[in-house]
């Protein structure tokens, strides 16, 4: 075993480990912070990929934004520090429905994709191809443009939800 | 090689030096490279540890001074000259400090939080550009936004403190900090985006190569702002609600003490210190300075003279400004710093661009830098009119609104 499938189990382990902890959890805030761990697990799977700017950007994302944002959210929870909380309301069966079907799919995508692993080096200026894929026109420009329009979209959204009439 | 030739270059030397120690003694190169690895792990970590004991002493005394008091001094114990062994008798007297924990408390997230605060203020010197070449902890592709990620994930350790502590005043303070830091992470990254589209490189070493002028000449508008930004991230003064004390007692370490507090303590100069190094590297050049192709070593320490004025200046603001409100520190950054940043970036992007099309053949660097500055004035200038002008407004409403007031006094009356 070399040392990078050494690390991928490490972080392998880490991730699934704290997924299931967010799962199990019976402690909110715990479980919050559990998924703040899965954050920084795939980060790490990003790290031995050799792609940086994705570890960053998950850390930056995931675990700067969002996982603020489901802290504060369960934070503002009412009750929150009631013990123990439920594991799962009277949906349990339809979010287990959910995730069974997706699991299939997901399944069924890796199943059907031709795994052909080419060994072909990381470029050395991987973050200037990303960039440049991302404003060319044959790349990535249209729906780099499309998922800033819902961003600005969401921004107003939410201007127009708080603001004082 | 002699003596000069290699003082000349110390850092990288002593390096090279123990890497053919280690091979010489028959290791892989891979041992050796895991080895050299967690060396400069464990110097980059002890070094602004070193740093900041004297750091803290030197802002106990200038606060003192600028306050017309003594500060540490040897007058009562003995404390060395200048009271400069204070430090060390405060960071013993808290290692030996009961750890108490107050009941109630999330056991384990209270106590990993001063840990993970500290190690995420260390995270950040891996990158910094000591001097040219490798005298770097790694020259990452990704340099600054490293940096910027790293203190944008350790935002949830200042909550995880402050919710765990069980205790209002924390997390209210919590709240707080994540509102302030969530809000000026925003202008710091877009002053950033400025620097990195100028220099044409998101590492380290190449955004200080591209410093022909330094950054501050040529950007001075993102400059101010990721200061001020970076103010409000290390929690200094003006922006310094998470622990202000006549809200909040101290804010999120209200129940840590002994060690744990220190750690926090400890962290939080780190962290200026780390902001004040990230700023000589975007906006003052880094290590350039006269004489360092003939001698590298001396880029350290122009490097660390620069980074030493950028502590004196977070010192002065720290010790002078007074604290702004909560609602006046965030609107000051959605209302004034976010719109600026944005304007600013455009006209940078614009006129960088404009100036490669223009000219085929690439302007020169003298040029660049002027159009750059011309453009960053003129931005300023018209921020200034567009101010000046909002605050007339406002004045004019308050006083109506005082005016109204009064009136309805006297009816009342």
């Amino acid at each position: 075993m070399t040392a990078q499938q050494a690390l991928f189990l490490l972080f392998g382990v880490i991730t699934l480990g704290a997924a299931l902890a967010v799962v199990v959890g019976r402690n909110l805030f715990h479980t919050a912070l559990w998924l703040l761990l899965v954050f920084f697990g795939v980060a790490g799977i990003y790290v031995l990929l050799e792609a940086p700017f994705f570890a960053a950007a998950q850390l930056f994302i995931y675990m700067g934004a969002i996982g603020i944002l489901i802290i504060f959210g369960v934070m503002l929870t009412r009750r929150v520090m009631r013990q123990p909380l439920p594991r799962a309301n009277e949906q349990w069966w339809l979010a287990a429905i959910m995730a069974v079907a997706l699991l299939g799919v997901l399944a069924w995508l890796a199943w059907q994709q031709p795994w052909t692993a080419a060994a072909a080096a990381v470029p050395e200026n991987s973050i200037s191809l990303l960039g440049l894929a991302l404003v060319d026109p044959e790349g990535f420009a249209l729906p780099f443009e499309v998922a800033s329009v819902l961003l600005v979209m969401a921004l107003i959204g939410a201007v127009m939800i708080v603001r004082e009439r | 090689m002699g003596v000069w030739a290699f003082l000349s270059n110390v850092i990288v030397n002593i390096g090279d030096w123990l890497r053919g120690l280690l091979t010489a003694a028959g290791m892989g190169a891979g041992w050796v490279n895991l080895i050299m690895s967690l060396i400069s792990a464990v110097v980059l970590a002890a070094f602004p540890l070193v740093v900041v004991i004297f750091m803290i002493w030197a802002y106990r005394k200038i606060a003192a001074r600028m306050q017309g008091r003594l500060g540490p001094n040897s007058s009562g114990t003995w404390a060395g000259p200048w009271g400069i062994i204070q430090t060390f008798a405060d960071a013993i007297k808290m290692l030996t400090k009961e750890d108490i924990r107050p009941q109630g408390v999330d056991v384990v997230p209270y106590n990993l939080a001063p840990i993970l605060i500290f190690a995420a203020a260390l995270m950040v010197w891996a990158v910094i550009p000591f001097g040219p070449g490798r005298a770097i902890g790694s020259d990452l592709g990704i340099g600054i936004f490293y940096i910027l990620a790293f203190s944008s994930a350790a935002l949830f350790v200042v909550l995880m403190a402050g919710w765990s502590s069980n205790n209002k005043y924390a997390t209210v303070s919590a709240f707080r900090a994540v509102a302030i830091l969530i809000s000026y992470e925003i202008p710091q990254l877009l002053s950033v985006l400025a620097v990195v589209m100028v220099a044409g490189s998101l590492s380290m070493q190449r955004i200080v190569e591209a410093q022909e002028v330094p950054f501050l000449f040529v950007l001075p508008l993102p400059a101010l702002i990721f200061f001020l930004a970076s103010l409000a991230e290390v929690n200094a003064r003006p922006f310094e609600l998470l622990e202000a004390e006549s809200e909040l007692v101290a804010g999120y370490q209200v129940e840590y003490s002994g060690m744990k507090f220190g750690m926090f303590y400890l962290a939080e100069f780190i962290n200026a210190v780390g902001m004040s190094a990230i700023f000589t590297t975007l906006f003052l050049g880094g290590w350039r300075g006269p004489w360092v192709g003939a001698a590298p070593i001396l880029g350290t320490v122009w490097f660390l003279l620069k980074v030493s004025l950028m502590v004196l200046v977070w010192m002065f603001v720290q010790i002078t400004l007074p604290r702004l409100r909560i609602d006046q520190v965030l609107a000051f950054s959605w209302k004034f710093l976010v719109p600026l940043t944005l304007v600013t970036v455009c006209v940078v992007g614009l006129v960088d661009r404009g100036l490669s099309e223009v000219a085929a053949g690439g302007v020169g660097v003298w040029a660049r830098a002027g159009a750059l500055l011309a453009a960053n004035l003129v931005v300023a200038v018209l921020t200034w009119l567009v101010a000046s002008l909002g605050a007339r407004r406002e004045q004019r409403r308050v006083e109506a609104w005082r005016a109204a007031q009064l009136e309805e006094a006297e009816v009342g009356a």
